[in-house]
């Protein structure tokens, strides 16, 4: 099966990020195309989560800037992006638990809802109508996930690996052309990772969005993904196709080790 | 000039008191994060406790010296804090260790709320006194540079010697002892003292504890100036905005963020106060709080509040 | 076996999404609201209206107000009390200094102003949370303290410093006697819960609770924190300007900057903790029990003295209300942080499986 992999859609270049004397990230940079599936792998504390969270302007870096669909910025801001449609999850389930389930996802949509608060607080004709259409969209994104069963149950009361599914809900409630993974495998067991990976790629191929994905089982990421990022203490050691990286040496040493 | 020097170095006095509340604050914040709305409360708790006892010594225990007195009403009101500390670390503090700050700020509200209940039924509601021979005239000094001299009262003078040695003491305490390390521990990650055996429940006993006694102090310092009633209370509400100029986990701060109010305080009532018909100081530290929380919010002399994704 | 959904179908999202989906909850609230207007008129009378019932009503809608700022938006406010007094001034100064304006106009007006004073004290939301915006406002509720206090323009430069309304007429009826005060309340507070209901169920009320549960998140998914923290403090003002309005005017009908100190903002934050934080129900359930504690108390304490032979005095009355108060609001928070409202959904819950244990 080929799949339409396009130009280049986000360029991250040279993006250096310090915390005090701590250097996160170091001249990283490389690109994503369009409708692909982008890797980014490394041991812990390689600096994955805080290369997403600069492209989502969580963190402003230093150095570097960041293109996506033809604009550069020197520093990302957080509804700016949001807007431009890149959506994420995150590695600890950033879910507002005190919300069921179709709020969470709801949530998602409240780029796209435009009455003002008087209309809403009167809920008559546009507010209640924007309400039903975005309610109806989240209900497909929630038929797509099958957790149906979970729609009024509290994010908090929900296991673990249905969280990860909510996560990803209110990400795709957003519409985005690029959707940043933090881990969506992270503690599940083999059933559940096959689920989320038919997701995934459902997702990339059904909905368009392209997607980067920080993953650490390697089975995963040498399965699913079109190219590969890899980072080693905030450096870029690989950037290739999932088989260039596996024979790359530095690769090789950094997570296994070199043999004196 | 004279009257310039002398209400500032009555602002300085009262910017004292406040720092002993203040200190409190710090101490519970420090070891357990918790904001202790109820500090006001345990001074006037104190406070009472300590006049009433004094009151008693004669009547009940037939001891009529007022230094042993106040000696002995001394140790039985901080007998009693300790009391107060256990009894809250275990009815409240042990329960809610897990919930968000907003929480254990409210059961601190409620806990105030209960001390001044209880406090009022236990002693009385009257207005007491607490003599312990603080030298009430006030002194008339640099009369030679100053035309009749600059009022500084004596009373205050001493009240900021006793606030030295008790700060002196803490930081000796926190600096040199056993306790004083695993408190720092504490306060510095809860998690990590635990997992290397400092007892959290202990700990935090002990914490509330010497909160306490700084209440006492202060209470005892507070009622022999104002007289020990149940506006005393309110005094937490005066000595919030000192540690936010402060910050909220230094000790030096909650001194310096204590003076500069108290200085403020009397400066902008006198000077300011009557082009604005007066009474300024209700808000005047409290506008000042604002103006910090607006553009360096961890304080003079605090932590950088980091939020974490 | 009563309680059940059985049968009850919906078949388009919007009957998913409203109000009371439920049609016992439904037939419930609108029986109790046709028997606050209809019966609760001729049952009550005078001290009740005045003493429990006008109270209730309007300390409700003040609790309502706050728990959208503090419960559903998690914004921690201690000046609720100057937002009352920004409201009831306003709405004084508009009524003495515009002739003939209708008694709703000031009251909105008193509102509007309220808002105007919540979103300056506001601004700090955007930068600190927690303890250090308890402290912002406060600096509201002394500097409200303060300002009413000493600035005679806002009292009408009145000698006393107390401020007076009499006479009031809405739509051409009288808000005079007790009964007419408890219909007119009760409407104002009928209107704004609907309001609030369909605020908090709305993509706003959404955003408000994702701030609340987790701002950084919220900012990611593209929701504005200044936005909604803002329109927060915005609303919740609006509704607390009213309730003071509606405080001085109609239950004190003359008053002065005390009634709005501190332990009011207290007593409102009281209300909404223990009622339910982030529960429109919970904010009736707060006031009332706030309302008829004290009152309880002044009436069962001294027969539970006099069993003893305990002679109970005013001032033990009043330090037993703040014993009890403040053992209480330990108590909710340690047992039940979500209130009285999270008892009475377990109390539904439990009535849904009736007779079943579960």
């Amino acid at each position: 099966m080929t799949k339409n992999i396009g130009d280049v859609i986000l360029d991250v270049n040279n993006i250096s990020l310090r915390f005090g004397g701590v250097k996160a990230l170091t001249d990283i940079s490389f690109n994503v195309r369009e409708h692909e599936i982008r890797a980014i792998i490394g041991p812990n504390g390689a600096g994955k989560s805080s290369m997403l969270n600069c492209i989502n302007g969580v963190y402003t870096p230093q150095e570097g800037s960041i293109t996506f669909q033809g604009q550069t910025f020197d520093h990302m801001n957080s509804r700016q992006v949001a807007e431009m449609g890149v959506a994420r999850t995150f590695q600890n389930l950033a879910l507002f638990k005190g919300m069921s389930v179709i709020d969470n996802i709801m949530t998602g949509r409240n780029l796209r809802m435009k009455s003002n608060i008087f209309l809403q607080a009167l809920r008559l004709g546009p507010a209640e109508n924007e309400e039903i259409q975005h309610r109806a969209r989240v209900e497909e994104i929630i038929d797509f996930l099958e957790i149906q069963a979970y729609r009024k149950t509290p994010v908090g009361q929900l296991p673990y690996g249905l969280q990860k599914r909510v996560d990803l809900g209110r990400a795709l409630a957003m519409e985005p052309k690029v959707l940043l993974l933090d881990e969506p495998m992270a503690g599940m067991n083999v059933e559940e990772k096959q689920d989320m990976c038919r997701f995934i790629l459902d997702v990339n191929d059904e909905f368009g969005c392209t997607i980067v994905l920080i993953e650490h089982d390697m089975s995963v990421v040498m399965d699913i993904s079109d190219r590969v990022v890899v980072l080693d203490y905030g450096k870029k050691i690989g950037d290739g196709t999932p088989e260039e990286v596996r024979n790359n040496e530095e690769v090789i040493s950094a997570y296994l080790g070199t043999s004196h | 000039m004279g009257f310039f020097l002398e209400t500032l170095i009555g602002g300085l006095m009262a910017g004292m008191l406040y720092s002993l509340v203040a200190l409190g604050f710090v101490l519970i914040y420090k070891a357990s994060g918790v904001f202790n709305f109820a500090q006001g409360a345990m001074v006037l708790f104190a406070a009472l406790a300590m006049a009433r006892f004094a009151e008693w010594m004669p009547v009940y225990a037939g001891i009529t010296n007022p230094i042993a007195a106040n000696l002995i009403a001394f140790v039985l009101a901080a007998a009693v804090m300790f009391v107060v500390a256990w009894v809250i670390e275990y009815l409240v503090l042990r329960h809610l260790v897990n919930q968000e700050g907003t929480t254990l700020l409210m059961a601190t509200l409620g806990i105030t709320y209960f001390l001044d209940g209880v406090g009022q039924t236990i002693f009385g509601s009257d207005i007491y006194k607490i003599d312990i021979g603080m030298p009430k005239e006030p002194l008339m000094a640099f009369q030679n540079a100053f035309e009749g001299g600059i009022m500084i009262s004596q009373e205050d003078m001493v009240a900021a010697v006793i606030a030295a040695v008790l700060v002196a003491a803490l930081s000796l305490f926190f600096q040199k002892t056993t306790t004083g390390r695993a408190l720092r521990a504490v306060a510095d990650d809860h998690q990590a003292a635990q997992s290397i055996g400092i007892p959290l429940n202990r700990i935090w006993v002990i914490v509330w504890c010497v909160a306490g006694i700084v209440a006492l102090v202060a209470g005892m310092i507070w009622g022999s100036k104002l007289g020990v009633q149940f506006s005393l209370s309110t005094v937490a509400l005066r000595a919030l905005p000192v540690v936010i100029l402060g910050g909220l986990t230094s000790v030096p701060g909650a001194i310096i963020g204590g003076l500069i109010i108290g200085v403020g305080e009397k400066l902008s009532e006198v000077f300011l106060g009557p082009y604005v018909g007066g009474g300024i100081e209700i808000w005047f530290a409290y506008v000042l709080a604002l103006g910090f929380l607006l553009v360096r919010p961890q304080g003079l002399f605090g932590e950088k509040i980091i939020d974490r994704v | 076996m009563f309680y059940r959904e059985n049968g009850q179908f919906k078949t388009s999202y919007q009957a998913d999404q409203q109000i009371f989906p439920i049609a016992q909850d439904r037939w419930g609230v609108l029986l109790i609201i046709a028997f606050a207007f209809l019966a609760v008129p001729f049952l009550a009378d005078e001290y009740m209206m005045r003493a429990i019932l006008i109270p209730f009503l309007i300390l409700s809608l003040a609790s309502l107000g706050v728990n959208i700022l503090v419960g559903y938006c998690g914004q921690i406010s201690l000046g609720s009390g100057a937002f009352m007094a920004v409201g009831a001034y306003a709405a004084f100064n508009c009524w003495v200094r515009l002739e003939g304006i209708p008694l709703v106009a000031a009251l909105l007006v008193g509102g509007f102003f309220a808002t105007l004073v919540g979103i300056f004290f506001g601004i700090p939301s955007l930068r600190v949370k927690g303890l250090y915006l308890s402290v912002a406002t406060l600096a509201a509720q002394f500097f409200c303290d303060w300002a009413f206090l000493r600035i005679k323009w806002f009292t009408n430069d009145s000698a006393s410093g107390t401020a007076s309304v009499s006479n009031l007429t809405a739509f051409g009826f009288d808000v005079v006697t007790p009964f007419q005060k408890y219909i007119f309340c009760l409407s104002v507070l009928v209107v704004f819960g609907v309001l609030a209901k369909n605020l908090v169920r709305g993509a706003i009320g959404r955003e408000w609770m994702a701030i609340r549960d987790m701002d950084v998140a919220a900012a990611v998914i593209g929701i504005r924190p200044m936005y909604a923290k803002l329109s927060a403090f915005a609303v919740s003002s609006f509704i607390v300007g009213v309730a003071g309005a509606l405080w001085a005017f109609i239950h004190l009908g003359s008053w002065e900057p005390a009634a709005f100190s501190v332990d009011r903002s207290f007593q409102l934050l009281f209300m909404v903790i223990l009622g339910g934080m982030g529960s429109i129900m919970g904010s009736f359930f707060g006031a009332g029990f706030i309302v008829i504690l004290p009152i309880a108390i002044n009436l069962v304490l001294p027969v539970l003295g006099s069993w003893v032979g305990i002679q109970v005095s005013t001032a033990a009355l009043t330090h037993a209300e703040q014993i009890i108060f403040g053992a209480l609001i330990v108590w909710f928070l340690v047992v039940e942080p979500h209130g009285l409202a999270k008892l009475w959904s377990v109390g539904k819950q439990k009535m849904r499986v009736w007779p079943f244990p579960h």
